[in-house]
């Protein structure tokens, strides 16, 4: 169109019209490039929040997979903790001495300054050396090296998010405790492994010792009843009213209702499970089992949307060949049409759960935001789930848990891109053009 | 006992199937022509076999737990429970049970000893009458199973007559989790309105959900005005489309009419990761990062910002909208027929005269239809705001200032330990009501409007 203007071929005769659209022509011509200019805009500021929100995360939650080590040598004195009193003892005195070796300076019979300086010590050590003692208590009387997570301040003191040029009234440690960790560090004590207690602990008070095996053994034992619900659910819906059902009103009335589960919030699925699974039948609160049904009816539309249209997609060639050969109306759907749709509803089926996983709130309403020590081990204990565990660890105070939380995150964004990723590569691989 | 219950149920459903499908398989050996395939009569025994009896445990094992808790309490000394509320029976059951697991606390009253012992009989008792009714009733169906193969016996229809069936029931599911949906929210709804006033809770303007936890206490007599909550709502749910509804519909519009097909391939798919990824993440995004940017921005040039602001919770909320809204905008564009665009190219419009002249309005009822399903999920949208936003409610349509929103509050009321017998926990149910009943209009609203504009032009 610019061509027009600028054409080498002379003048042409010149109509109003045709002069209208040339002087209005570089006008006509800017808009479109400001809309182009507004496109680009808003298309970038969708993918710099995005990336703003992935390098905040990261940036905040690679913290948290190392963990502040310190390795001392603990003399277990029999005195402290007798034989016979076993798995009861002063471990804690123990610990409390065997910093003092290296603190030559601090008068240890003070007790006020012996627990200003094991305060270095997780305060999970204690019972890291009553297991280790208790497992074998010849161990008593001998000196043994312990390699344990620091405290929370420490540990973000070596990470350096507690910074040592701000004034000491406005720092969580003060110029001693530095001096302390210092000592220490050059002493060779100090070190920063992976953090692997981050998948191993189940979730704790302390920073330090938190993590997430609670939250990913619920999420397991929750996605597998969701599974296990939803996914027969599904593809027999899916099945009938594709395949079988007459149309009818009731047929209509079906597919409604289907759609607008899809659109109920999540939070009044949680109202139900509450009132009707909890309130009603009794079942156990902040249990896994509970979750995974609450979360199956929040799939199931997902997971028959997903098979209909599978189902669709295998063309009527198929069925009319197998009708022609004798089969029966179900022989030609459960021996044919299925196996063919299979792919298209696995990969339907895992983006739901996906979904799934990712659901907090109706989890929330059934208590799976309770705080729980130790890992279930069947889906009737209570348990937490990965997004609760994040809404947890988010409401925490302390400082330690901010990371903590970006790299539970960071671990659950990861299982959905895995999932999200089987689900294309299946789609991918065993796609069909008939 | 109930792990040996469903060994036997699918031990039973195998052997019924092995054992129809060999006299079927007999039958045939011995030259007579079958009606059905002998894997149909293997099949119709597994089905008669398995499916009464796993309804049949499932019940069971549902209902156990209530008729075992029942008739515990029931046994208890007469006039112990005399005088106590709910929350302190369930308390008193609550401890029968950590006892009867072994698990004690101090030194427990004897009758609640002796409950416990009780409670372990009862359960023990129940457990065991379910595995003899499992055997019983598996044994009895397989034999009757095995006892219809006969050559004439027409297998394949009974089957198929059966998988139908079931087939159906898993149809009626969705609509079993409607009316269950439908029925909590009323039977709890009713229970607030018998104590609580309709008309305040429609009509009020204060929502202070503090109730006195013992009768003699002083405290405020409670407030359940829902006004202000909605009103929170539309705050934050309209900062959310401000932020959504330009960006996605730009965004369409481009990757629609001018985007190259490969950008258009990398780019689309990028966005859609932005609906992935889950709330709960966005919450804490916003808390981690919006919420101080826009608090410092806001002090910098002199505003006053509250830490929680509608701004952050409503802008990130917008953020996690844009793929939603910009897909359904182009599949809108996309579904212009193509003779429209092309008429509009011929007589000489540019490419942006055409999208914003013909294509577009074109397209505006599906448009709209994506709009109205964005504010629904806004609306009901949970963990952004339960995170980001505000407690307390206030009659404000600032949004610097912090306000809470309807799903805020169901989460708060009913987080930790709750019974139902108090107008503050079923007020959630309440705004859960109220909340349903929107959206469910909304998106039933959206989904006329999207399916009456797809037929003008198919």
């Amino acid at each position: 169109m610019t061509d027009f203007t600028t054409d080498p071929a002379g003048p042409r005769p010149v109509n109003a019209t045709t002069e209208a659209v040339r002087n209005s022509l570089a006008r006509r011509n800017r808009k479109q490039l400001w809309l182009q200019g507004f496109g680009i805009a808003a298309i970038s500021f969708a993918l710099m929040m995005l990336f703003i929100l992935i390098t905040s995360l990261v940036g905040s939650g690679y913290q948290a997979f190392t963990q502040t080590h310190v390795e001392i040598e603990v003399f277990v004195d029999p005195e402290e903790v007798p034989v016979e009193n076993l798995p009861r003892g002063g471990f804690r005195e123990v610990l409390s001495a065997s910093m003092g070796q290296y603190f030559p300076d601090v008068d240890m019979t003070d007790r006020a300054a012996a627990r200003e300086v094991s305060t270095i010590l997780s305060n999970g050590a204690q019972f890291e050396l009553r297991d280790m003692v208790v497992a074998d208590p010849t161990l008593i009387g001998q000196t043994i090296t312990l390699k344990v997570p620091t405290s929370d301040p420490y540990d973000q003191l070596a990470k350096g998010l507690v910074k040592r040029d701000t004034t000491e009234e406005n720092r969580r440690l003060d110029d001693a405790a530095i001096e302390r960790f210092d000592r220490l560090q050059e002493l060779g004590l100090i070190s920063k492994p992976l953090n692997t207690g981050l998948l191993s602990n189940a979730d704790s008070r302390f920073p330090e010792l938190a993590g997430l095996k609670g939250a990913l053994v619920g999420s397991f034992w929750a996605l597998l009843t969701c599974f296990v619900i939803s996914f027969p659910l599904g593809i027999g819906a899916a099945i009938y009213l594709e395949e079988f059902a007459p149309k009818n009103r009731m047929s209509d009335f079906i597919e409604v209702n289907i759609n607008n589960l899809a659109a109920v919030p999540s939070v009044v699925f949680g109202l139900l499970a509450l009132s009707v699974f909890i309130g009603w039948f009794g079942m156990p609160r902040s249990a896994p089992f509970v979750g995974g049904l609450t979360l199956a009816l929040m799939t199931l539309p997902t997971i028959i949307i997903a098979t209909r249209a599978a189902l669709k997609a295998v063309p009527p060639s198929i069925r009319e060949a197998a009708l022609g050969v004798g089969a029966s109306k179900h022989q030609v759907v459960f021996h044919h049409v299925l196996p063919l749709a299979m792919p298209g509803i696995l990969t339907g089926t895992i983006i739901g759960l996906a979904q799934a996983l990712g659901e907090t709130a109706p989890l929330l309403l059934i208590g799976m935001n309770a705080f729980i020590t130790s890992a279930a081990s069947s889906p009737f204990d209570s348990a937490t789930a990965l997004p609760t565990q994040i809404f947890i660890w988010a409401d925490s105070p302390e400082r330690g848990f901010v990371s903590r939380t970006s790299a539970a995150i960071l671990v659950l964004l990861g299982f959905l891109i895995t999932m999200n990723a089987v689900a294309i590569y299946l789609r991918q691989k065993f796609e069909r053009k008939w | 006992m109930t792990l040996a219950a469903f060994l036997v149920l699918f031990a039973a459903t195998v052997a019924g199937y092995m054992l129809n499908r060999r006299a079927a398989l007999t039958i045939r050996g011995s030259g007579t022509q079958l009606h059905s395939l002998e894997s149909f009569h293997g099949l119709y025994s597994a089905l008669t076999v398995l499916v009464p009896v796993l309804v049949i445990l499932l019940l069971w094992i549902m209902l156990q737990g209530v008729v075992v808790d029942r008739l515990t309490m029931g046994s208890l000394p007469d006039g112990t429970l005399d005088g106590l509320g709910t929350g302190q029976i369930q308390l008193i059951l609550a401890e029968i049970k950590s006892i009867s697991r072994g698990v004690i606390f101090g030194t427990p009253e004897e009758f609640k000893i002796q409950a416990a012992e009780r409670y372990i009989s009862y359960n023990n008792t129940a457990t065991t009458l379910m595995l003899a009714v499992v055997v019983a009733l598996v044994l009895a169906l397989v034999v009757a199973a095995r006892r219809r193969v006969a050559a004439g016996f027409r297998a394949r229809q009974q089957v198929e007559s059966i998988t139908s069936g079931l087939m159906i029931f898993c149809a009626t599911v969705a609509i079993f989790t409607t009316v269950g949906i439908i029925f909590a929210l009323v039977f709890e709804t009713y229970k607030f309105f018998t104590m609580v006033p309709i008309t305040e809770f429609l009509f009020g303007t204060s929502w202070e959900p503090q109730i006195p936890i013992r009768a003699d206490q002083i405290a405020a007599e409670g407030a359940f005005g829902a006004v202000p909550v909605f009103l929170g709502t539309i705050v934050i749910a309209t900062v959310a489309l401000v932020v959504a509804v330009p960006v996605g519909l730009l965004t369409a519009i481009y990757l629609n009419e001018f985007a190259s097909h490969r950008v258009r391939k990398v780019i689309k798919p990028i966005l859609e990761i932005l609906s992935g990824v889950p709330t709960v993440v966005y919450g804490f995004f916003a808390i981690l990062v919006i919420a101080p940017a826009i608090r410092s921005f806001g002090q910098s040039i002199g505003l006053d910002v509250a830490p929680n602001t509608a701004l952050a919770a409503g802008s990130v909320m917008g953020v996690m909208l844009i793929p939603f809204i910009s897909s359904f905008a182009d599949d809108a564009l996309s579904a212009v027929p193509q003779s429209l665009r092309d008429g509009a190219l011929a007589l000489g419009a540019t490419r942006a005269e055409t999208m914003l002249n013909v294509l577009f309005p074109a397209a505006i009822p599906g448009i709209v239809g994506g709009v109205l399903l964005a504010v629904s999920r806004a609306i009901g949208e949970t963990m952004i705001v339960v995170m980001a936003a505000g407690l307390i409610a206030k009659m404000t349509i600032n949004p610097l200032d912090s306000v809470t929103a309807v799903t805020v509050q169901i989460v708060t009321m009913l987080i930790g330990d709750t019974s139902f017998d108090n107008p503050k926990t079923l007020s959630a149910f309440a705004l859960g009501m109220m909340l349903f009943i929107i959206t469910l209009m909304i998106n039933v609203l959206a989904l006329r409007i999207v399916r009456k504009y797809r037929e003008i032009y198919d």
